[in-house]
């Protein structure tokens, strides 16, 4: 027997092509999703200096970020936004890339579209110019972000020069209890350990309450790594992760299907792995959260009151919150459910799946959204659309006076028509509270499907298990 | 890309934690399809007032700090989205070297693909250089790369740690594809393995 090694550990080791230098290794990449806002300059590249891609059959491309969730009959009407998707799909024609285009059913948020094609496997190693990468390590693939050049370093080399990151193990024990859900349990994480808490490690998630999770409630969780700094979050993959795969588009067919869930069954950390970081968190413990600032660490359970700057003993904690109160319009003691919204936003690549949608359905079924609330509800692809309306949960929304959208990143960072306007006060399920970050001069509560549905019917930020 | 050996320059001070991607580029700028251009739109949100008039409490906005090349900011510098469009619009700005306690990592990355030096100092070296930064252009800090070196204004010198291939890529300004593709033989080899123990990918 060898030294125990972590589940990073393996797909690392089984992904090294060859080492440069002394830390830095030319990492092979299986999966390269590509969409159009960080693809344009990667393939310009390619072009300047001649070089093709290398594995188009292992690359995949959509369009998201820029295109409107209204009227997408009628095209994007915002030049730059056209330009882009135009680009993205001239150059996925040019170099051979596989494309979902706009008006393809199939299409949708680039971290909706992987899982659900079957594009994202187990022990894979996966990457997009997206941060939001971290999703697909909900299926026990090494996913994770990188820049424009990276993007067009993995197209002509289907390789990565990496550094090997830290091991960080997130065990959460017991069962989580009603009303709190997969995006509760991120929040918990990210306000106990902050926005940096991950950076230079790998989080892998284990624990009870994790192997009870859905696949869609381990995107989401996977998804939100990012804003704990960490490169990238694992899940082993188990029983729930082959039933999920089996049988989707691109997943392996019958016959290879079985060779690759022997394989996958190795996919998990050894006994007496070493950890560099270890946390631990009791699922029964957690309540809802919701944020309160401007940084995804800003997170409280849902019964609190907003902080004040004098609650943080570090000076530069103390300095940005004294300017997310400000940002955000809040005075220090209020309690948290006092807060009222205008907005409410359901969707993006940390809540558009269908279990988000049912979970959303059934808090507002007979229900009614506050006249005082803007809410609207996007799914992640054209299927999840599909699905929710032959499940009639469309119907649902729009009688409880929800606005149901089309397919796209939407509002979780106003890149497409979707935005707040300056003031506007929105319950998000996205993944970023960011300034700005919704629109310009928004402000951005994060929130679970369950919680921000909760909001819409009350018109303030509500504890959703206190809801009759 | 520029190589980026010594540099002796003014340091803007910004001492503000969990500068994200969102604040250095702000979405509506990443509809672009180039890589230049950006260094107007650095900042945007802090930078500008509604009607596109400066601010002029933003620090690159001050007259001591408009030809700024190095950024003294607080933790965690670059957090959150992958946009290379962040260190795009420092680069297009004039900014070549950020010093913070800590990084993002994909941010970090970025900057070394486009001759940008990251450096990583402790909380005390931090709070001395951004001292030294709040004298404006009277105070200007030299980086050397080299002997991973900052001096400051009085002559005081940090050490500072930065990976090997990370320097060296920064020293020569290496062009990472063109080293890859020199490893065609083993990534081919790679390949032809994988297609065997793993024929579903």
């Amino acid at each position: 027997m060898g030294t125990p090694r972590t589940l990073y550990d393996k797909i690392w080791d089984s992904h090294v092509v060859d080492q440069l230098e002394d830390e830095a290794y030319i990492l092979y990449i299986d999966r390269h999703l590509v969409h159009e806002v960080t693809s344009p300059q990667a393939f310009e590249g390619l072009r300047v200096a001649g070089r093709k891609v290398r594995r188009p059959d292992a690359t995949f491309a959509v369009a998201d970020h820029n295109v409107p969730t209204k009227d997408i009959e009628k095209g994007i009407t915002d030049p730059e936004s056209k330009l882009q998707v135009d680009t993205l799909e001239a150059n996925t024609a040019e170099f051979g890339i596989p494309y979902f285009s706009m008006t393809d059913d199939r299409r949708g948020i680039v971290h909706i579209i992987g899982p659900e094609q079957g594009l994202t496997l187990p022990g894979m190693t996966i990457v997009c110019g997206d941060s939001h990468t971290s999703t697909h390590g909900a299926f026990g693939s090494l996913a994770h972000g990188i820049g424009t050049s990276e993007v067009e370093h993995v197209l002509a080399t289907q390789t990565l020069v990496q550094e090997k990151a830290k091991n960080m193990r997130v065990t959460v024990h017991g069962d989580l209890p009603l009303g709190v859900t997969a995006k509760d349990i991120a929040l918990a994480i990210i306000g106990k350990i902050g926005t940096a808490g991950g950076t230079g490690h790998v989080i892998e998630y284990a624990g009870d309450a994790i192997r009870a999770l859905s696949m869609e409630g381990r995107m989401t969780l996977c998804n939100m790594t990012i804003e704990a700094g960490a490169r990238a979050g694992l899940i082993a993959p188990d029983e729930t992760t082959f039933e999920y795969v089996k049988g989707r588009p691109y997943a392996p067919k019958a016959g290879t299907f079985e060779q690759a869930v022997a394989y996958w069954k190795t996919l998990n950390s050894d006994e007496g792995a070493k950890f560099d970081m270890e946390v631990e968190l009791d699922a029964s413990e957690l309540i809802p959260y919701v944020t309160w600032g401007t940084s995804p660490e800003d997170a409280l359970p849902i019964t609190g009151s907003v902080p004040a700057p004098s609650d943080f003993a570090d000076e530069g904690k103390r300095g940005a919150a004294e300017r997310a109160l400000k940002y955000m319009g809040l005075t220090a003691g209020m309690k948290l459910s006092d807060i009222e919204v205008d907005h409410v936003f359901i969707g993006s690549c940390t809540n558009g799946r269908i279990e988000d949608l049912r979970a959303v359905a059934k808090v507002i079924e007979g229900k009614k959204v506050k006249s005082t609330v803007n809410a609207i509800i996007v799914p992640g692809s054209g299927l999840v659309k599909i699905q929710a309306e032959d499940e009639g949960l469309d119907k649902i929304f729009e009688a409880a006076g929800f606005e149901w959208r089309q397919p796209g990143c939407s509002m979780c960072l106003a890149m497409n028509p979707d935005k707040l306007a300056p003031g506007d006060r929105c319950a998000s399920t996205s993944n970023r509270n960011f300034e700005g970050r919704q629109g310009h001069g928004g402000r951005t509560h994060l929130v679970s499907p369950a919680m921000a549905a909760a909001a819409a019917v009350t018109g303030h930020l509500t504890d959703v298990r206190e809801l009759g | 890309m520029e190589k980026f050996n010594k540099l002796t320059a003014v340091a803007a001070p910004m001492p503000l934690v969990n500068i994200d991607t969102d604040m250095i580029i702000p979405k509506q700028y990443l509809k672009t399809i180039q890589r230049k251009g950006l260094g107007k739109n650095l900042f945007a949100e802090m930078r500008y007032n509604d009607d596109g008039t400066e601010r002029e409490e933003f620090v690159l906005n001050q007259p001591a700090y408009r030809n700024a090349e190095i950024l003294v900011a607080g933790d965690n510098f670059g957090c959150g989205s992958s946009r290379e469009h962040a260190p795009w619009a420092l680069l297009d700005f004039g900014v070549r070297c950020v010093i913070s306690t800590s990084f993002a990592d994909i941010f970090h990355n970025n900057c070394f693909r486009n001759g940008i030096l990251p450096i990583e100092v402790s909380p005390e070296d931090l709070s001395k250089l951004m001292e030294d930064a709040e004298r404006g252009a009277n105070a200007t800090i030299s980086i050397d790369l080299e002997a991973q070196e900052i001096r400051g204004p009085d002559g005081g010198v940090i050490h500072f740690e930065i990976d090997h291939f990370n320097k060296h890529c920064l020293l020569t300004g290496l062009d990472e594809i063109g080293l890859t593709m020199k490893k065609e033989d083993k990534v081919a080899e790679y390949e032809e393995t994988r297609k065997m123990q793993q024929p579903w990918l």
